[in-house]
């Protein structure tokens, strides 16, 4: 279970949000929308851990996410606007060396079958450079289908994906839900989010938030 | 644990393969520089043999800070450095391979290409051996202190000419021992006290420098 406690986030001189708290438990999906600029992905890096919030703490399991570090990251995987996987090397490559710094290891066979689930097949031994922006973003997103993280954030993983890839996308992120994970995610496509235990947080309109 | 310093050890040197121009524009970088020193100062024998540690350790010094500049800019740019950052492994230990392989592209070949370089100075076979062996001690301990830099600078402007003036200072003492165990050789005085300052110098940052560009990195990429 995931808590957020009176979290403020400052960048530049512009407080972002301020007094933001909710929570989220296993098999719920945290929606967060916005404007632009209005701090999503702000947020989603302070919850991974990538950025100290001003004020405010952030709890995994009753703990302040601080003091369990390895602890926590095993527990999470974010995916954000970069997709993190290397130009030069292909799609099997990559996949591969993200699982094993994600501490899981992946033979080469159940990274044959994640590429083709995820609608690569073909393309797996193809340096990414030549990939569409849609392809390297499935790169990216393959790691979900091998990945025992409980907790996903993704930051608008919907972007340059074509319409198959979104069901498919959907299809996992509900699987996940099922099985008890969490997820949290922006997006500004309409997407039909999965009916069930789905909460909304508008960030925006300064400083203000609503759960 | 270890799985995860050879990953990345393995995928920086298959990028490095791949990308084999940034190696050996380095290489070329320090032939030339260590070439040039005789053709300007002319073909006085007693003359290159006495500059010949200093040249060699000082192309070898601005040699590494041309390649710290991408040590971690890449990584930034493509995303792969928050997924490092965000892996449930000590990051430290991440930097320790990514300058391993680092030194193993960039440092390695300089330390191989110097006894050919030293050839042009007349150094004696005992003054190669010792530039040979100062070179390899050295060179990884100019790759661990970069990485402090270049995790300092990281995503800032004119971040490269910024990682020399940080880094240059503090490789001083490495100058300082690996040329003059060269020097101490060739006038007959031994260099084994040099080259027991820059082991320890090596040991030392061995040990320091990847928590330091680790505590860097967290500091950049917020």
């Amino acid at each position: 279970m995931l808590e957020v406690v009176d979290l403020e986030c400052v960048r530049g001189d512009r407080k972002l949000f301020t007094q933001l708290s909710f929570s989220l438990s296993g098999g719920e999906l945290l929606y967060l929308y916005g404007q632009n600029g209005s701090g999503k992905t702000t947020l989603m890096r302070a919850i991974c851990g990538l950025l100290q919030p001003t004020e405010g703490e952030i709890r995994w399991e009753g703990e302040s996410i601080r003091e369990l570090s390895d602890e926590y990251t095993r527990e999470v995987v974010y995916i954000g606007h970069k997709n993190g996987i290397k130009d030069d090397l292909t799609a099997l490559e990559n996949l591969r060396i993200l699982s094993t710094l994600d501490g899981v290891h992946m033979s080469e066979d159940q990274a044959w079958d994640a590429l083709d689930r995820i609608g690569l097949r073909g393309f797996e031994d193809l340096p990414t450079q030549v990939l569409s922006q849609g392809q390297k973003r499935r790169v990216a997103l393959a790691r979900l289908l091998a990945h025992q993280a409980k907790f996903w954030i993704l930051d608008e993983p919907f972007t340059a994906l074509d319409k198959a890839a979104v069901s498919l996308l959907q299809q996992v992120i509900r699987d996940h839900l099922d099985s008890g994970g969490m997820v949290m995610l922006t997006t500004h496509q309409e997407v039909k989010l999965t009916e069930g235990q789905v909460k909304q947080l508008q960030l925006g309109g300064g400083g203000q938030a609503d759960v | 644990m270890f799985e995860t310093f050879l990953a990345i050890v393995r995928r920086d040197l298959i990028l490095a393969m791949r990308r084999r121009s940034d190696m050996l524009t380095i290489l070329f970088f320090f032939v030339i520089v260590v070439s040039l020193f005789p053709l300007g100062i002319g073909p006085e024998m007693n003359t290159l043999r006495l500059i010949a540690p200093g040249v060699v350790w000082v192309a070898a010094l601005l040699a590494s800070m041309l390649a710290l500049e991408r040590l971690f800019a890449i990584d930034y740019a493509d995303g792969a450095l928050e997924q490092m950052l965000l892996a449930p492994q000590p990051l430290s230990l991440l930097v320790l391979g990514k300058v391993a392989a680092h030194w193993l592209v960039t440092g390695l070949p300089l330390v191989l290409m110097a006894p050919v370089l030293g050839i042009q100075y007349d150094l004696s076979l005992d003054g190669l051996r010792v530039l040979v062996i100062t070179l390899l001690l050295g060179t990884p301990a100019l790759s661990l202190i970069g990485a402090i830099g270049a995790a300092l600078t990281l995503g800032l402007r004119g971040g490269g000419v910024l990682v020399s003036l940080l880094v240059l200072p503090l490789t001083i003492p490495v100058l300082i021992f690996g040329a003059g165990a060269v020097e101490a050789t060739i006038s007959g005085l031994g260099g084994e006290g040099h080259m027991s300052m820059l082991a320890a110098i090596l040991v030392l940052s061995l040990f320091f420098a990847p928590l330091a560009a680790a505590a860097a990195l967290r500091v950049s990429v917020e």
